[in-house]
């Protein structure tokens, strides 16, 4: 008896098939994300091409630091003069101003979420927070207006222009009065308090972070929980803290309707904290409506000036936690 | 008071003659001989440790000797991590956790309402398992305690001294400004041990030590451990049955128990005597059945 040796079939592994099917989705999908590219590169340059009369007369340096924002009213000429210092400025001081305000309370917040609060508790102190990102602007625009600036920030501010900070030589004349309602202040804490939720989410993170064995090395040290935090948790934490502050600074520098309604539409910029001014997308968002083509070309290049502070803003932040980072040993998040 | 020593109180087995058949037993002992030991610095005294209900150590009687090492052994679970955290109060930090019994450190009970946790931790300190070192600075490592306590001047020389104390200056005096973390794993969990003495301590927790390290940087950190008994007591938990047989000097075999009316497992101390004592003619047949790897 002898047995034979069959070939077995071939199994068919040349198939074309999955390799369609894989070529479409790949090709989806780099449409998908090319998209963003090119929607980003839509408005740069528009954007840009609108506002490009405005920046050829002025000249970048004349619309940066021009003092002087008179609207004309031509339909294919710029006859007016548009300087957008005290929006520029307005911006960045209540963008900063706001940062001060929200960064230590945001820690803070973090902090006692955390490291203190019994635990049933900590879940829904972050919620809280959290439920802040939530709220629409208009709602901040409204209860800044209606009740915070009424009955919280202008005495606040009231306090502080009665306090002897006033005669501190330099700084004094920042803090003296009279105290406006809709001023830089307002406009600023009600920022501060937009911007809060993702600083404290941030903070939250990388304190959550922050390896249990260096907690437990501090402790054993005979460090106070004070003292793990302040020397053991927030340092280890700097590089998140300082990226979750730039991700508020940006936030604070976009934010339009509540700075719209709070911060006083004076054209004139002003060194103190309590007066009236206007900030970019203020002035944008206030007088766009009835605006003169010309006017909507000033605003649309006021508009691609923040744009580029924004983005400056967030690559100097990148550069920051990455150096940060990288010098403490890890711990970034952002 | 309770300046009293712990004597040598076994009487001489015939265990011991049985010795050599034991298998997988190679270890160095014999060599710390003790006719006495020395003074007792810790007594803990029916000390139980619950987490919640449940109940991870309980009723230990332990004395430990100053300036001596006392190794607690025992198999995974057995409440010996839990036991060591209880002698600074590191089980404070669960906030379950809590303690029956008495610990007595210098012969003052370190549970007495009045007594502030943070100043046990500065006197009875810890290494921990993993080499924990901050993300600072070698020298902002070592100085971090002494900072705490408020020290500005003589700073340097603490740090020259812990380092040297911890046999680790001649490695990192020329780069005292490099990250901790930048250190071999041994070199690490040494600046760890100088980083705990920086503070002053007389006593020193050590659990386990060397379990994440290789076998050259782990006798490093054992001979510094012996070295050290100069000046510390140290106590140390350890799964490595010969590094307990080379370092210590008395050995506390803990194992689980489920033969109590609840039926919960829980920690248990069965015997504690010298190292040799229990290395060679241990008085219980579990400790025996142990140590000569016949479970756990």
């Amino acid at each position: 008896m002898s047995t034979t040796l069959t070939t077995p079939e071939p199994s068919k592994l040349r198939g074309i098939g999955g390799g369609r099917a894989d070529r479409l989705f790949r090709g989806t999908l780099i449409f998908a994300a090319s998209s963003v590219l090119v929607i980003l590169a839509a408005m740069i340059i528009r954007t840009t091409i609108e506002a490009w009369p405005v920046f050829a007369k002025e000249g970048l340096f004349g619309f940066v630091f021009g003092q002087q924002w008179s609207v004309g009213t031509s339909r294919s000429e710029v006859t007016g003069t548009y300087g957008a210092f005290p929006f520029i400025y307005g911006t960045i001081k209540t963008s900063l101003i706001a940062v001060v305000v929200a960064v230590p309370l945001a820690i803070g917040i973090a902090l006692f979420t955390n490291e203190v609060a019994p635990k049933w508790l900590r879940r829904p102190l972050a919620y809280t927070v959290d439920t802040l990102a939530m709220v629409p602007s208009i709602v901040y625009a409204l209860v800044g207006m209606y009740f915070f600036r009424l009955y919280v920030w202008g005495p606040a501010g009231q306090v502080i222009a009665d306090s002897p900070l006033t005669s501190v030589p330099i700084i004094g004349g920042f803090f003296s009065g009279p105290v406006l309602l809709s001023s830089y202040w307002s406009a600023a804490n009600i920022l501060a308090i937009m911007i809060l939720p993702i600083i404290t989410a941030i903070c939250r993170d990388v304190f959550a972070q922050v390896p249990e064995d260096e907690r437990n090395a501090a402790y054993a040290m005979g460090a106070t929980r004070w003292e793990v935090m302040s020397k053991v948790i927030v340092p280890h934490s700097f590089s998140g803290i300082v990226g979750g502050t730039m991700l508020g600074l940006g936030r604070a520098l976009g934010e339009t309707l509540a700075v719209a309604v709070l911060i006083g539409s004076s054209q004139r910029w002003a060194g103190r904290l309590f007066a009236g001014g206007d900030s970019m997308t203020a002035v944008i968002a206030n007088t766009f409506a009835d605006a003169h083509p010309e006017a909507i070309w000033a605003l649309l290049a006021i508009g691609v000036t923040l744009f580029f502070i924004t983005m400056f803003v967030n690559i100097g932040a990148r550069l920051i936690v990455a150096r940060v980072g990288g010098r403490v040993g890890g711990g970034a998040v952002i | 008071m309770e300046q009293q020593t712990v004597t040598e109180d076994h009487a001489p087995t015939s265990a011991a003659s049985t010795m050599d058949q034991r298998p997988g037993l190679h270890v160095d002992i014999g060599q710390r001989r003790r006719a006495q030991h020395n003074e007792v610095h810790i007594t803990l005294k029916d000390v139980t440790v619950k987490y919640g209900t449940f109940t991870a150590v309980r009723g230990v009687s332990l004395e430990v000797p100053r300036k001596e090492i006392t190794a607690l052994i025992g198999p995974s679970g057995c409440g010996k991590s839990t036991l060591l955290r209880t002698l600074n109060r590191m089980n404070d930090l669960v906030p379950t956790a809590s303690v029956a019994g008495s610990v007595r450190y210098n012969g003052e009970d370190i549970y007495d309402a009045d007594v502030d946790p943070v100043e046990v931790r500065r006197r009875i300190g810890m290494v921990f398992q993993k080499p924990n070192p901050f993300p600072k600075s070698i020298y902002d490592n070592v100085a971090f305690g002494p900072r705490l306590n408020g020290v500005k001047r003589e700073l340097d020389d603490i740090v020259e001294k812990s380092l040297r104390r911890a046999a680790l200056w001649d490695e990192v005096k020329d780069k005292l400004g490099q990250s901790g973390l930048s250190l071999s794993g041994g070199q690490q969990q040494r600046l760890c041990i100088a980083r705990a003495i920086a503070v002053d301590p007389d006593v020193i927790l050590m659990d386990e030590p060397c379990s994440a390290l290789d076998p050259i940087a782990t006798l490093r950190i054992e001979e510094l451990m012996r070295e050290m008994t100069s000046d510390y007591t140290i106590v140390i938990v350890t799964h490595n049955m010969q590094q307990a047989a080379r370092v210590s000097d008395r050995t506390a075999f803990f194992t689980v128990d489920v033969d109590n009316p609840q039926q919960e497992r829980s920690g248990v101390l069965v015997e504690v005597d010298d190292t040799e004592t229990i290395f060679t003619q241990a008085s219980d047949e579990r400790t025996e059945a142990y140590i000569t790897g016949r479970f756990g």
